[in-house]
This record gives C-alpha cells, structure tokens and sequence, in this order.
C-alpha cells in the first residue's frame, strides 16, 4: 500500500476506520487488518432518522458494523455528530435550496465531518491515521506533501466529494480502496466473508436516503408555488416551488402538448418564476464559463497564474477541457473549451491535471456570452 | 495487556463456586421440573431448594418468590401485572425521575393505556423526598414504585421509611432493588414492600435469571401464558441451573458484603484522591455518605464521555456511561439531568462499578490510566 509513509511499525501504527456498515468501509477494515495495522472502527451517526415506529436505519447499519469488527477481531465504537452535522452541513444545506441554488451536502460532510469532528475523534484516541472506504487515493511526496489522487475505479471515483480537503485533513487520510476497482471490493468481501459482502450500497443523500425528495424538503422550507414560463414570458403552468427543481431536469414538470419534451431551463428567484424551454438542448441550458468562490487548494497554494486544466461541474460527469483564470478577491472565473449544459449554481466545480485533484469551489455564477 | 474490569453493575463475572453448584443440573439433574418422573424431582428439589433459601433471605414466604429471566422481567411483572389487574381500584401511580428503564418504560406504557403516572423529583443528591411522596399520594394511587438503589450513581431512596408511610395507603409498594440485591440485608417485612425485583447476574450469578417478590394476597395479570409454572404467575419452563446459581451467588454474596464494602470504599477513596493529586477537573455525582459501595459515578466537566471511556477501553480499563447506549445515542443520563441541569457535567459523566476480582493494585492501576487519559484530552481541548 503507497499510502503509508510514517516510520513506526504497522502494528503501532493505529488507524480509526470511519465505518458505516456497508461493503466499502467493510473491506476497507479488513484490508488494514490484514496488513498488521492495529484497526478501530468507528461507526458514526449524523442523523437522527428514527421513523414513526421506533425504528432507526442507524442502528441496523451499527449491527452489521459490529458484525464485520468481530469477524476482523477489531475494537468498535459509535460516536455521535448529529450536532456538528446539524450546524454545518444541514443547515448549509438548507441556506443553498433558500438561495435558490443546488447544494452539495456530501462535500460539506466529508469537510466538516468526515475529516474534521470525526478526524478530531480519532486523534483524541491517539490515531495516526484515519481511513475510509472511498474511491480516492492519496499520494505522499517526497517533500512532505500529500496529492489527491482519482480512484483506480473511474467509474466510482469520489474525489468530486472530496475537493474540499486540506493539506492538514490529507496529512491524516487513507483510501485502502481506492487503488481498487469495485467489483474487486465485492470479491474481497467475498473471500473474506464479512457479514456485509452483498449488502446493498446506499444511494442518495445521507439523511434524505430512499425517502421522497420533495416530501423530506418540505418538512423544513416552506413551499412557495408560482408560475412556469418560457424564457419569452408565456405561463406554462405552476410549479411547486423552485427549491424542488434543478437545472436540466424534466420529470414532474407536467408540460403536455406537441413538441419536444420541457426542461427546466433557469430560475428567477425575485419574481419566483420557474424558466422552461423546449428540448434536451435549449439555448438557455448552456454556458461558457462560471464564477466559483469557496475555493479550496488541495496542494494549499493558491493560483496566481491561468491554468490549464479539467473540470468537473458534477459527480461522475466526464472532464472538461477548462481555463482557470484566479480573480482577485479569491474567486475564480473558469472559460469551458466547449459550451456544458445545465451547469448549476451550488454544486461544486472540481479541478484536475491529469489524475491529481486539484480542489474546486462552489459555483457561484454561470457566463454565457 | 491486563484488563482490568470496573463495569460489575452492568453485569459481573461469575464465581466459580456458582458455576460448580450450577453444573449438575446441566449434566445430570437437567429434567423438567413439572415432569412426574424421577429427573424431573430432581430439578424440582434444586428448584424448591433455591426458591426456599432465597425466601428465607429476605423474610419471604416459600411461595411469595416468582423466579423471572431477570430484573427487567420481573419489574415488567410487578408494575404491567398489577396495574392491570387492579384498575378497579384506582388509575394512578407513582414512581421516580431516577429508575431504571425496566420501570421507567413500563410507566410509560401504562400511560399510554390512560393510567396516570407521577414521576418524583430527585435532589441533587439523586434522592426523592418523603414530601414530595406523600403529596402525589391520592385516593386514586393504587402502585408505588420506587428504587432502592440507583444503577448509575448509587444513591439509596428510604425505602423502610416509605414502606412506613405507604402501609397506611391502600396502594402497594413495589421496590428496585436489583443493585442491591446481595450487598445489602433486604427485609421484605422491616421493608414494607409488598413487591420487589432482583437479578442474579450482577452478584455474580448467570445472566438471564432474576425473581419477584409477591407479598402473599397480592393479585398479578399473567404477562405470558403457557404452562403453569410459578402458580401461573409465570409461565415457561424454570430456568433450574441458572436459579440454582443465583441461589449460590447470594449466598457467597451475602457472607462477603461486609469485607467487600470496606474494600470498595478503599477503591474510591484512591481513585478520588488521585484524581485530586494530580489535579484532574472532576466532580463526583451522588452522596458519597449514603451510597451503594459499589458504584461511583464521576463527571470530567469540558471532556466528551464517548472518548473518556474508547480512550480508557483501548489502555484495557473497562467503565461504562452511565446507562447502556445505543448506536451513538448521545440521550443524556436521565437519572443525572433529573439530579442536576448541567450539561457539561451530565455528558462527562463515567461510571465505576467495582466486583468480584478486583483488587487494590488493578484499581491503582486504574486511577493512573483514568488521569493519563484525561491529562491526554484535557490537553488537546487547550
């Protein structure tokens, strides 16, 4: 494994796993375990999800995380952030779809969370390191720097969540998995036997999980319904309210008629007009270039000059051919080699030069000439 | 590394000599007591045997003990049973902010099937008062259920007292005592209690068996049918080698109560005198005068229990929070945020509970470890 540097042997080298009950973190264990590192797992709960029968997904998830920490003969513990989640990421969360924009929770949560309390926690119990089950890789240099790798799957590559990291957060880190292809994972799983070999992988946003979108949103923002319109003005029906929908989406839109299928195409938040065109390929989809603040430098040196480089304005989207121009009040403006459709304020824009993760921001404006 | 183990109120090792006395009616008296045939006598004399010897400690009845799969069983059985079957006498009942969850959740069931419960008050001290009892006491009170010592800090409610104050009453009073069960003389009738619950696994007994106490004229709904055991109080096949166990596990208790207080008050006195020598921020929860020896419940103000006790579990000292959690349930102790509101204190809270192996070198050792750590934290909070 490359992503070891330190000169203490591994069986004093004491490494928290962030575990959370599914095949990923599962393996993750093991394969630390197997190299002769001492293991903790960490089961932590951000959310109180407790349904109206008592019964709360979390505890499930920590049954199955104290099945796999037996068969490894590791030490388990549960530690509880709903508080810290609470203040910075859910209330972010929160403050984004207010403003009109599409926020990204699991960037938040990897940064605040996942790589801070969490990373806190393990320290506290005398840690070298902490090691989770994404699909990243972490690469130390010579000079005591640490670069931020895709994971060997593209296909499962998470670094898009995990732009936000500092040096600070990545001098602490491990990916086990990351230099791993998924289906690999499973197999490991597999001969291993560990409890969670077929269990399924979630999917969704953490808190939210298999539960309807728009039913969760509304318990905590109220709604406000108004009017649908093309981009020249003509009403076309009424929406829900703006924070239900995102740029590009054409389900629940409810447009009959002739034509090409209807896409949300903008929002004007003033007026709390939801914008429609016609066709995949509306005009008002595309853009030239974006604004992004909130910018983080894997490497912590900040940009003075114009780079050359990918970008990727959402999870498991393709790289884009990008100049990146740094602004000087800690923005950047970012010109597309080629126009992209439906790239939406609040997501993050991540940087890449070749297999190295740059960093990124939160895209803050979109251009169009 | 030795671990050394200082979590005996959750539950405790077994004594060997339990495990002796236990083993023959694994291996060779294991028939069904109800059975007419000569192993099932034989389990039934090991049965008779247990139960007589357990009524004599107490000042029971042979046929006022009901033995339960434990203390949770058997409170369930005291509080559900004669609540339901005796609302024609009345709807309300009282208990305490400081119970266990056993009595605590059963309350609260039954105010959902529209009794009316009054929960006591504590002290700072985690001790109700007689006041306060004798208050909420209406026509209508018809169960009084009340702790007698606590599971988290240790702190000890009058029962004598209000055993005195209830006998006037029509209601009957039902009593807690599973921490004090074997380490204290329990008189069910200096006591005046008419129910009481205890368990066998935190006096060194196995897991899995405890008992009520029924005072003789007292009526319980069943809470299982089946066969009749127990006179029908509760039915299922009596769990002999673990009551036999139990049997022996108080009687060893009970010869060794006096030696072990002595003994435990020891421990805490060097645990509370290191933490002061070496000037850790510490501030101890109930009344160390008038507490179970066994217990001692200290808060580490600004430290996070949940690294208190993984940081202690790793350097091998075994402790707990208070109450068992859950998957990083962070719900505060309900019996420290009814004695004090203070959040700092309650979240920092860490329970030592001392028992069968433990010495004054493993407890030494101990108070070393618990200062180191929370030198460790104390340092990285600055």
């Amino acid at each position: 494994m490359n992503t070891h540097v330190s000169e203490k042997a591994k069986k004093d080298t004491r490494i928290v796993v962030g575990m959370s009950g599914g095949v990923d973190s599962s393996v993750t264990a093991h394969l630390l375990k197997e190299e002769g590192y001492q293991v903790i797992g960490i089961f932590m709960k951000n959310w109180d999800d407790t349904d109206e029968n008592g019964i709360c997904t979390a505890t499930e998830d920590y049954d199955d995380v104290i099945r796999v920490c037996n068969q490894l003969d590791i030490p388990y513990y549960a530690v509880n952030f709903e508080k810290e989640y609470w203040d910075k990421v859910f209330t972010y969360f929160l403050e984004e779809y207010k403003a009109g924009r599409t926020p990204n929770p699991d960037v938040m949560c990897n940064k605040e969370i996942k790589f801070k309390a969490f990373l806190d926690h393990a320290m506290s119990l005398g840690a070298d390191y902490v090691a989770t089950g994404h699909y990243a890789q972490v690469k130390r240099t010579d000079e005591g720097k640490v670069e931020l790798l895709r994971g060997q799957d593209r296909n499962k590559d998470q670094t898009y969540f995990l732009n936000a990291l500092s040096q600070d957060q990545l001098q602490h880190v491990m990916f086990p998995i990351g230099e791993i292809e998924k289906p690999r994972v499973r197999e490991i799983a597999h001969e291993a036997e560990l409890a969670t070999a077929s269990k399924k992988d979630s999917t969704g946003i953490c808190f939210i999980g298999e539960r309807n979108f728009k039913e969760f949103l509304s318990q905590y923002l109220p709604a406000q319904p108004g009017d649908m319109k093309t981009v020249d003005g003509d009403v076309k029906g009424q929406h829900d309210g703006l924070m239900y929908y995102t740029l590009g989406q054409r389900q629940g839109l409810g447009i009959g008629g002739a034509g090409e299928p209807w896409f949300v195409v903008g929002k004007d938040l003033e007026t709390n007009t939801l914008l429609v065109g016609q066709g995949y390929h509306h005009d008002a989809l595309y853009s030239n270039g974006l604004i992004a603040d909130g910018l983080n430098w894997v490497s912590g040196e900040v940009p003075e000059e114009n780079i050359r480089c990918t970008a990727k304005f959402r999870y498991r989207q393709e790289d884009h051919g990008v100049e990146l121009i740094p602004l000087n009040n800690g923005r950047v403006k970012v010109l597309f080699d080629e126009p992209e459709r439906a790239v939406t304020p609040g997501q993050s824009v991540v940087f890449y030069q070749g297999e190295v993760c740059l960093g990124g921001g939160t895209i803050d404006e979109i251009l169009k000439d | 590394m030795e671990r050394i183990y200082l979590d005996h109120a959750a539950t405790s090792p077994m004594h060997p000599e339990v495990f002796q006395a236990m083993k023959p009616f694994f291996e060779t008296y294991f028939g069904n007591p109800s059975s007419i045939h000569h192993f099932g006598r034989e389990a039934r004399r090991g049965l008779d045997e247990a139960r007589e010897f357990i009524a004599q400690k107490i000042n029971a009845r042979f046929d006022e003990i009901v033995f339960t799969s434990g203390g949770t069983e058997a409170d369930n059985l005291a509080i559900l049973g004669y609540a339901f079957a005796n609302n024609d006498k009345g709807n309300h009942l009282i208990t305490t902010k400081i119970e266990h969850h056993a009595v605590l959740h059963a309350f609260q069931h039954l105010e959902k099937s529209g009794y009316s419960v009054t929960y006591l008050d504590v002290n700072e001290h985690g001790e109700i008062s007689m006041e306060d009892l004798e208050n909420a006491l209406t026509d209508e009170t018809i169960l009084v259920s009340i702790m007698f010592g606590n599971n988290e800090v240790g702190s000890i409610q009058p029962i004598e007292e209000i055993g005195r104050v209830l006998a006037a009453h029509q209601t009957v009073f039902h009593t807690d005592a599973v921490q004090v069960f074997g380490s204290e003389q329990i008189d069910v009738n200096q006591l005046g209690v008419d129910l009481l619950a205890a368990s066998g696994h935190k006096i060194n007994g196995p897991n899995g068996t405890g008992f009520l106490y029924i005072r003789q004229g007292i009526h319980l709904a069943s809470l299982q049918y089946g066969g009749e055991q127990e006179r029908k109080r509760r039915s299922g096949t009596e769990n002999v080698p673990a009551i036999v166990g139990m049997q022996k596990a108080l009687e060893l208790a009970l010869k060794e109560s006096e030696r072990r207080k002595l003994l435990y008050t020891q421990f805490k006195e060097i645990l509370l005198t290191s933490f002061e020598q070496e000037m850790i921020n510490f501030k101890v929860n109930g009344n160390q005068e008038q507490a179970l020896s066994h217990i001692l419940n200290v808060s580490f103000p600004g430290l996070n229990v949940e690294s208190i006790l993984m940081n202690l579990d790793l350097d091998g000292v075994a402790v707990s929070s208070g109450s068992a959690c859950t998957a990083g349930s962070i719900d505060p102790s309900h019996v420290l945020t009814s004695m004090f509101n203070d959040k700092n204190r309650s979240h920092s809270a860490v329970r030592f509970s001392f028992g069968l192996g433990n010495d004054l070198a493993q407890i030494e050792e101990a108070a070393q470890k618990v200062v180191n750590v929370m030198k460790r934290l104390e340092s990285q909070i600055k």
